[in-house]
């Protein structure tokens, strides 16, 4: 339904295009050339699978950000303790889902599906925003190290070495009993500080294969600067790839964030979060199935959306991909 | 004259991965050439794969920094230019590339690839640059309604136009045009060689221009030049070095030209040199070229011959040899008797 509307929007818009274009003799069109990224959200849309998963993807960005919407809808409050029998049994015991709470409560007497959506909240933004910072700072490093070679190269790989070989879940486990307390912008940076070494490792590689090719050459000997062959002749070359490890690091950010909360080391509550619910449901899974499910299951719906998402995505960009002429 | 070459020396140390990084051993690349480019002329620059040509070319367009020796061009010494400094005389020297796949690249359009030079330099209006490209490519015989396009959408042939507009867009004096053809077809090769040749006429242009290819050098070249292990043996006008090839390894390069005509590809004989080029990391004493010379004696391995005229050559043919071949000797029999 809306792909209709769109497609008719573009295809008006293009036919009022051509009307203005009086360079155009009539009946013949100008010769574009179609932009390999362009190419690749072409494949990207006939992958069936990743369509799905990109469909879930969007449900669970409109669940978070409509969750006080839903929390209004129940009339429930994601941090509010109800004390009622519908909410606790009289011996403290969570109560099973029923009309007032669709998924049932926890031991804390609050409304699990409120929380389901605002824990996605965090889960997207933590996610999202890790992976962004992952990709950007190992982009940008590895083009340093990959153009630059030399003693920068030889410093920054180093480094990078370095922090490969830090156990991130122990250091995130110090650094909470270092500050006291962690935030969620917090976990974001130590998701990204354990992540964008790799990124940078791999876009190191693209960028040393990339430096001898003789269209850098060739930028050299027009007396192109270092900044513009780095971002104008080598960016858009390793941008697929960027692109393509950022779809499936999604999935790892969400889900090494939701480890951090399941620790303890991460989002401190009461904030709704899943790993901190999985977490805290362990205990009462015999007795209170939902409490364990109703998180879990979202995490896991985010997760694998997100990972065949990312697949698909990957198989798009790949130019020995044959999916082009499959169908 | 617009270009000097003086004594050019160009070394690379062999990096080695062992744990002692820094071993003592150099390529000799290039090792002491002197040549001079009059404007307007093509000099041509042949020898085979891994002589130092490339090299060459990258030290004249001062992508490489010169280990020694001195680079005047149009009467400036440009040898110590700092990137910065060489950035303005970049628009009057330009590179054609070997290879038309990898000299563009593959995820921008040909509009923006050939604006690039007027983009560096700050040439010209968004609009005034888009017309000046479309003129251009018009110039080399590409359609310009395809800047749009990206160079996977163009044959090997088109894509070197490609290069050949980028490279002509800022009218350059000096264009160093490093084995345009040799990635081509060569039905392609004609063409661009032809297209070369017509802009050369038609932009009064100067090219330094590379090949391995004998043939193709002949018909673009005013003057050679043969480069063998780093330096070079012999150089003189073209139809002089094609009719009276003082060096063995001259005569060598121009036996092995392919001939059309079967009948006299028969009759023709063959001087195949013997054993592989040496290494230019331990390049031979006194003439290089003594290990694999048919005539060597004595002599080409105690003294380097000097780059001079012989027998009653006119001064413009110099050749590296103590005993250069006459008029009618033959090199592919003398082979065999000796």
């Amino acid at each position: 339904m809306t792909q209709g509307i769109g497609d008719a929007i573009s295809s008006h818009v293009s036919e009022g295009a051509f009307e203005t274009l009086p360079a155009n003799a009539p009946g013949t069109k100008a010769i574009e050339g179609r932009s390999p990224v362009s190419l690749a959200f072409d494949r990207l849309r006939r992958d069936r699978g990743a369509m799905i998963s990109l469909g879930l993807i969007v449900a669970i960005i409109v669940l978070a950000i409509a969750a006080p919407g839903v929390a209004a809808l129940t009339g429930h409050g994601p941090n509010h303790q109800y004390r009622g029998l519908d909410a606790l049994s009289p011996s403290g015991q969570p109560h099973a889902p029923s009309t007032t709470f669709w998924f049932g409560t926890d031991d804390q007497g609050r409304d699990i599906l409120v929380r389901t959506a605002y824990g996605a909240r965090i889960s997207l933004m933590v996610g999202i925003g890790a992976t962004l910072i992952t990709i950007t700072a190992g982009t940008v490093v590895g083009l340093l190290t990959g153009y630059f070679g030399g003693i920068v190269d030889t410093v920054l790989a180093r480094i990078i070495d370095m922090v490969l070989s830090i156990p991130y879940l122990l250091f995130a486990i110090a650094l909470v009993a270092i500050l006291g307390h962690i935030n969620m912008w917090l976990v974001m940076v130590v998701i990204a500080g354990a992540g964008w070494a790799s990124v940078a490792r791999i876009i190191r590689g693209q960028v040393i294969s990339m430096r001898e090719r003789e269209y850098v050459e060739a930028a050299r000997s027009l007396g192109a600067s270092d900044w513009r062959i780095i971002f104008v002749d080598i960016l858009p070359n390793v941008i697929a790839p960027a692109i393509v490890f950022a779809t499936l690091l999604l999935p790892v950010s969400v889900v090494t964030e939701a480890a951090l909360s399941y620790l303890g080391v991460g989002v401190p509550p009461p904030t709704a979060d899943w790993g901190q619910m999985i977490s805290s449901a362990q205990g009462l899974y015999q007795e209170a199935w939902w409490y364990l499910f109703f998180p879990g299951i979202a995490l896991l719906i985010t997760t694998l959306a997100f990972n065949i998402f990312g697949d698909g995505v990957r198989d798009a960009f790949d130019p020995r991909s044959d999916r082009l002429f499959a169908k | 004259m617009l270009v000097k070459l003086d004594n050019v020396v160009k070394h690379f140390p062999v990096q080695s991965t062992s744990i002692r990084r820094h071993s003592s051993d150099v390529v000799h690349a290039v090792d002491g050439v002197s040549l001079e480019i009059q404007r307007g002329e093509t000099l041509g620059l042949v020898g085979e794969t891994g002589c130092g040509k490339s090299t060459l070319a990258r030290c004249v367009t001062r992508l490489y920094d010169l280990t020694s020796g001195r680079i005047t061009f149009d009467g400036q010494d440009i040898t110590g230019l700092t990137r910065r400094q060489m950035r303005p005389l970049r628009a009057q020297i330009q590179m054609i590339f070997q290879d038309p796949y990898g000299s563009l690249n593959p995820r921008r359009r040909v509009g923006s690839i050939i604006a690039d030079p007027l983009v560096i330099h700050g040439v010209g209006t968004r609009d005034k640059r888009k017309s000046l490209v479309q003129e251009t490519m018009e110039l080399v015989g590409l359609n310009p309604e395809h800047y749009n396009r990206f160079p996977a959408e163009f044959s090997g042939g088109q894509r070197q136009r490609i290069g050949v507009a980028r490279a002509l867009i800022l009218r350059p004096k000096l264009v160093v045009c490093d084995e345009p053809v040799s990635a081509l077809d060569v039905s392609i090769q004609a063409q661009i060689i032809n297209l070369l040749a017509d802009l050369r006429a038609e932009l009064g242009l100067t090219y330094l221009f590379i090949a391995h290819d004998l043939s193709v050098v002949r018909h673009v070249s005013d003057r050679v030049a043969v480069m063998y292990l780093g330096k070079v043996v012999e150089r003189a006008d073209s139809t002089d070095l094609y009719n009276h090839a003082r060096h063995p390894y001259t005569n060598a390069l121009l036996s092995a030209v392919p001939v059309p005509d079967p009948v006299a590809a028969e009759a023709r004989q063959r001087i195949v040199l013997a054993g592989d080029v040496p290494s230019p990391i331990a390049p031979p004493e006194a003439c290089r070229f003594h290990p694999r010379c048919p005539k060597a004696e004595q002599i080409c391995t105690l003294q380097e011959p000097a780059l001079v005229p012989r027998f009653r050559d006119p001064e413009t043919h110099d050749a590296a040899c103590h005993i250069p071949v006459a008029d009618e000797e033959d090199l592919a029999t003398a082979r065999r008797t000796a």
